[in-house]
This record gives C-alpha cells, structure tokens and sequence, in this order.
C-alpha cells in the first residue's frame, strides 16, 4: 500500500477501556475535527461503561449542537444517550456528561477561592480585570488547564474528554501554563507592584538603571490612569500569585502523569499535519504521554483497484464512442448513451486522486514518527449533527 | 526602513478622513465588489484556506499595476508557506508579480508577517522616538506581560499595524493600494478586531486610548470589510453565520462584512435528476456495468455495485453542499465560488484562485 513501512495500528477501545486512562487530551491545529473526535470518543467511552466528562472550550458550541444540546455551559450537563443493545452485554452501565468552558466564571471563581471577600470584590470590579476575563484571547488557556484541573480533583468522573481551545497552533495549550509561571516571575511584576507597596522606594533602588527608564515609558505611553489601574489590577493579584503559580504546577504534573493520554488529530492536510508533527515532537520532549494520531477526513474508494489513470482512460473511450455514435458531434456527456458510467468514472478518478494526495501527506509525517500509532477516520458524506452521527464516527475509528 | 516617511502621527487623525480622494487615483474603469476598500480582512474557520484566500485575494487585487500589502498577524509563516518561500522576517518585501492583462499592467504583492514585539518597538520608535525603551520594555517581560496578563495588547498592536499601512504616505500618496490581513480565525475575529474598542473602554484618555482610537475608526469605516473563507459543510458554513452576526451587533458598532469565499468547490459530473437518483441510492448499476464493459474493464458487475456506492456517497455529499450553500445566502453578502485545485495547491493554484476571485467581480 505505501513505500513507507505502516505505523502501528492506534487500539482506541484498548485506551477508553483501561480505566487507568483518567485524562484524554484532544489536541491539533483548528479545523481538524477536534471537537467531533472529542465528543465521539466521550460517547464511545460512556457506552463501554465509563463515567464520562467532555470539556470542551470551543465557542462555537459545536460539542452542544452534535450532541443534541442546544447549550453547553460550565457545569458538566447530563448527555442522555441509549445504551447500544448487545448481545449478552453485561458491562456495567456508564454515564456521559458535557460541558463548555466559561472563561470569566472560572477565572472568577479562581479569584473568589484565593482572596479574601474585600479583596476578592475589589478584583472582580477592576476594569481591567474584567477585561482581561472575558474578552482576550490566550485566557482560554489558562483557565480550559484549570478546569482540566478542578474536574481532576472533584473525581467525580472515572474519564475527563477534553477538547483544547482553537488557538493559532496546537502548543498554545501546553504552553499557557508555563508561561504563566514565567510571567510571574517577571520583571514586570516586580515593577508594576513595587510603587503599591509600602516601602517599595528601598526596593526600587535594588532594581536596576532600566527601571526608572521603563517606568517612564510605561506612564507616557500608557498614561497614568492605566498604570494606576494596571498597578491595582496587580498588587490585589498579588496576594493570590502562589496560588496561581501552584495551580499551574499542579495541571502541568497532571498533564505528565500516568493516565493521562494524548491524542493528536490531524487531517490529511499538509498544514494539520505539519502542526501535529510539531505536536509529536514537543510531547517527546516534554515527557508527556503521547497515545497516538487521529488522522480524520481520510478519503477512502471501495473500488480502490481501479486506478485514476484507468478510470479516466476508460471514461475518454467511452466518451469517444458516443461522439461516434452521435456522428462526431462529441456533445456533453450527460446527453450520451454511457454518460452515468463516463461520470461515475471521472468521479472515481477524482476519489482516487484526491486519496494518493491524502497518503502522500500522510507518509511524511509516518516517516517521521514511525513508532506513533495511528487511526484513520473515513471522510463522512454528511456531517455530524446528532448522536447518531457521533456514533458512526466512533464506531469508524474504533474498527479502524 | 520607510518608517522615517511615515505619516503616521496622532496629528493625522483629522486628517485622515480627507485622503480618500487620494486612495482614488489608481481606480480602474472595472467596477469590483469591493471598490472602496482599502483593508481586506480575511478569516474563516480554521482549515479552510484562509491563508491561501488571502494570498489569491492580495493577488488578484494587486492585478492592473496595484502594490498590496499582505500581512500575517499569528506568526506561523503561512504567506511563506503559500508562496513556497523561506520563512519571511518582520519586513514589508515583495513577494509576487500579479501578472498584466492585455491592456493592463501587472501589480507588486508585498508581505508583512506582523509580530507584536516587532510592532511595539516600532510603535514606541515611532511616536516617542523611544527605540531603546522598547528593548528595555522587552527585557522587563513587557511582551510577556502582553501576551499572559494583557492579550488584548498583542491585539491592538497587530490592528494598529494594519491600520498603520493602509494609512501610510509617502510623498503625499498612499503607499498601499490596499492591504490584505490573514487574520485569526472566526471564532476570535470579533474580538480581535473589536480589541480597540475594548482598549478604548479600559484606557479612558492617554496615549494609549488616542491611538486605539485611530485603530478603532479604520476597523469600523467603510475602508475596511471581513471576508469569511468556508467549505461548505455545516460546521464553517455555522461559523461564517455566528462571524457576520458577532461583526454586525459588536459593542463598538458594526464593522462592514465583505464577501463569502466557497473555498475547494468541485464541480459535479452528475445531472439533476443523476444526482437525485444517486442520492437514494437508486442508480442503474446495470448501465454503469455495461459501460465498464464496452471501456474493456473486467469484474464490471462487481466494480458497478462500488462505483454506484461512491455515486450515491458523492449525491448526498453534493445535496448537502447545496443546502449549506442557500444558508450562506442568509447574510446576504457577495458569494465567490474558488474551485478545488485537485492535484495540490502550489503557486500555479494560487494564481488561478486569483482569477477566479477577479473574474467573480471580488477584485
């Protein structure tokens, strides 16, 4: 089938069903089908007896919408599904349960949890504050980790489904807690909190000959009004930075630690897989427990022994053969005797084209990795919108 | 660097709702769509070729002796990658030709891949002739800070960016006929254009909230529109409806929704009623098998039954295209058709997208 030596076979019904597998990281860039793939594997999971939690932090409430939802908010909602009958079935019975990531309201309930009530309110009504909750982007990260984290500890679900945001690379995600970490040993920090704190002259002093300059620029180009809101934005963050820096230690072991298993999904794309390879790589180095590639959209023919190059010769004989018998008038083919096969044919030549573009693609990244398993999900002709659906995409991947 | 020519000072807000009679001066007789605007917003849902749109797009305005700006604002070296050039550093550089027609000149495509370090430092230069500041800001964790704690930042810098080059003159003209930004994805592009308005809100006077101001009016003036590049499929197609929704009721007024950019269509083989009679799965397998056998193709009865199964796969696909296709005419924007290049995108594709793009009247 490939020049490429195959990659090994990715067993999703062995990772759902070894209840040592607590988290499942959906990763890869946007587009690739993350979130269905996130909620297939949820539903699949569920049906085999697992007690299951999606997360999803995608806005555009596709998980909602495929799952019969009209809405998903951030309390895991109760996905009421049939149990598949089976014959002498007697796994024990599992539950599914999703729910969207709110932004502001974790943020804010991190907020609440960390300072005390005067403080707390004083960070909740900062305009800053409210800003940087609800609207910016990269925020996403932080808080899609520490609902990852806070669903974790409450181990009220036996398997935690989560989809990561889609931001403009894969690594985003991993990186938003360190880079957290790092902001709060920044510079910066110590800068902006000094002149609230009493005694901060003595300290300024220590710091050194660029601070004065960076403070001078930070007022003229900011303006004193948006320091003064800047500086105590930070210094009632101050208190609760420990926390903070904790809280990402904390969901970054979690990341590293058995049970967690990362799945990239890809499509058969250069872009997508470029972007997985790049994943791959960075788990390597990372230590994180990678379980395999999800390679979706793959455009497969039941007649596969029929190449495009035939296909496409045997439709131009035919073509031939109707411009004969319609005395060289060529014409189009939908008026000829053998316009269903000659469309049929160019169609298949079509399929076939675009599936050797699809494994090329695909063997790049093989060469790679080849050591990390694989499952490709066939091309749906219709796209998912109910459970049904979902189902249909979990039963391809897991026969794969 | 042109900067040192650059007119672009907090002076020129007034200013600058008078130049548009200049940005005039390079109008073809050909009317487009989009006559009139001089910053072209691209998003999309993420995978559908916003990147490679955007690169057709800037060409095919380019055409007729135009110089575009295309500039990339996430970093990942996308423009390089449609180009099949190495990666490009933060720098406005020529990067293709559009071709001349007949009776027109060809055009300059540049490229800008925006990083909001660079465009900070470049910022403070600018305004406050405060080059080493900047790498001082940089040095205390300032972009850090952008990046974590105040993303919005990082926002405005890349917009303001944006803003910066369709303003900028030298010699008393326009320096771009018109810039095209490959921009975030659908489900961000609200906020991140709307990001001033949000700086606006936090910073209520200052330097700061007077250049987010200028940021503001380009977004929102009819000079600028926000393309959606989709498939049609439910899902991008969805995106492209919640995108002209979000972009028409933002809190900081609306900002003009360009057109619809149906990215990898493939043109059906089949008839009306082929199509229906595929759909359900009740297409003559016999006919195919007779033809098989006259084009000499052996096992035709075995290989019928699976070329009507890719039939009847490829009919429900096609009637569902078609459904997605009447919801993008909800908005009730300007729909542009860009073909599917089936042996694989490269610089030849992007050219011939370009042309489609011209010849549908979207530039």
């Amino acid at each position: 089938m490939s020049q490429v030596e195959s990659p090994p076979h990715l067993d999703m019904d062995r990772l759902i069903d070894d209840r040592r597998t607590r988290v499942i990281v959906c990763c890869g860039s946007g587009g690739v089908g993350k979130t269905t793939t996130a909620a297939a594997i949820g539903l699949r999971a569920a049906e085999r007896g697992r007690h299951v939690v999606v997360l999803t932090v995608d806005p555009a409430r596709r998980l909602a919408q495929s799952m019969g939802l009209s809405r998903l908010d951030n309390t895991p909602r109760p996905v009421p599904f049939q149990e598949r009958e089976q014959p002498g079935d007697d796994e024990p019975q599992g539950s599914l349960h999703a729910m969207m990531l709110d932004m502001k309201r974790t943020f804010d309930e991190i907020v609440e949890a960390h300072a005390d009530p005067d403080r707390a309110a004083q960070i909740l009504a900062n305009p800053f504050y409210q800003s940087l909750s609800s609207g910016f982007s990269g925020t996403q990260e932080y808080m899609a980790m520490e609902k990852l984290g806070q669903l974790r500890r409450a181990d009220e679900w036996d398997l935690i489904v989560v989809d990561t945001p889609p931001s403009r690379s894969a690594l985003d995600f991993l990186d938003a807690p360190q880079r957290l970490g790092r902001f709060l040993d920044g510079r910066l920090i110590k800068l902006l909190v000094v002149p609230a704190k009493v005694g901060g002259r003595a300290y300024l002093k220590v710091l050194n000959a660029g601070f004065g300059m960076v403070t001078g620029v930070l007022t003229r180009v900011l303006g004193t009004q948006v320091l003064t809101d800047v500086q105590t934005f930070v210094s009632a963050l101050d208190t609760m930075f420990g926390g903070f820096r904790e809280r990402a230690d904390y969901t970054y072991q979690l990341l590293r630690a058995p049970g967690t298993a990362f799945l990239v999904i890809a499509a058969p794309e250069p872009d997508a897989l470029r972007e997985a390879s790049y994943f791959v790589e960075r788990l390597g180095q990372e230590g994180m427990p990678l379980a395999g590639l999800i390679l979706n959209r793959v455009h497969r023919s039941p007649a596969a022994r029929l190449s495009a190059a035939r296909s496409l010769g045997a439709a131009e004989t035919l073509q031939a053969a109707d411009g004969q018998a319609e005395g060289g008038s060529g014409g189009s083919a939908n008026g000829s005797a053998h316009a269903l096969t000659i469309a049929a044919l160019r169609l298949h030549a079509e399929r076939m084209q675009q599936s050797a573009a699809e494994h090329r693609v695909s063997e790049h990244f093989v060469a790679a990795h080849p050591h990390v398993p694989v499952a490709e999900v066939p091309a749906q002709p219709d796209d998912v919108h109910d459970l049904a659906g979902l189902r249909a995409v979990g039963d391809s991947f897991f026969a794969g | 660097m042109v900067w040192a020519e650059v007119q672009y000072g907090l002076r020129d807000i007034g200013d600058y709702w008078c130049v548009n009679a200049d940005s005039l001066h390079g109008v073809s007789t050909r009317d487009t769509d989009w006559d009139g605007v001089r910053l072209h917003v691209v998003t999309g849902k993420g995978g559908t070729g916003k990147t490679t749109v955007a690169g057709a797009l800037a060409l095919a305005l380019a055409s007729g002796g135009k110089r575009v700006l295309l500039m990339e604002v996430e970093g990942r070296q996308g423009i390089a990658q449609v180009f099949d050039r190495p990666p490009l550093p933060y720098e406005e550089r020529k990067i293709a030709v559009a071709p001349a027609g007949p009776t027109q000149p060809g055009g300059d495509v540049y490229a800008l891949v925006a990083d909001p370090e660079s465009a900070l430092i470049e910022y403070l230069e600018m305004f406050y002739n405060l080059r080493h500041a900047g790498k001082a800001l940089n040095r205390f964790g300032v972009m850090d800070f952008a990046t974590t704690i105040a993303p919005g930042l990082r926002d405005v810098l890349l917009t303001g960016k944006a803003a910066e080059a369709v303003r900028r003159k030298r010699h008393g003209k326009l320096v771009y006929d018109a810039v095209v930004m490959d921009a975030p994805p659908t489900g961000r592009i609200g906020r991140f254009l709307n990001v001033s308005s949000e700086v606006s809100g936090l910073a209520r006077v200052g330097p700061i909230r007077n250049h987010a101001d200028t940021v503001r009016k380009v977004m929102h003036s009819p000079e600028t529109a926000v393309h959606f590049v989709t498939f049609l499929e439910e899902m991008p197609v969805q995106e492209v409806l919640d995108g002209v929704a979000e972009l028409r009721e933002l809190d900081g007024g609306p900002i003009q929704v360009g057109g619809i950019m149906i990215n990898m269509v493939r043109p059906t083989e089949l008839s009306p009623s082929q199509l229906r009679a595929a759909e359900t799965g009740s297409i003559d397998e016999h006919e195919i098998a007779i033809g098989l056998k006259t084009a000499g193709i052996d096992d035709s009865l075995r290989l019928a039954a699976d070329l009507a199964a890719e039939l009847t796969e490829h009919a429900v696909a096609a009637a569902g295209q078609e459904m997605q296709r009447q919801r993008l005419a909800e908005p009730g924007q300007p729909r542009y058709d860009l073909p599917l290049i089936a042996d694989g995108m490269d610089l030849g594709g992007l050219y011939r997208l370009a042309a489609a793009l011209r010849d549908q009247g979207a530039a």
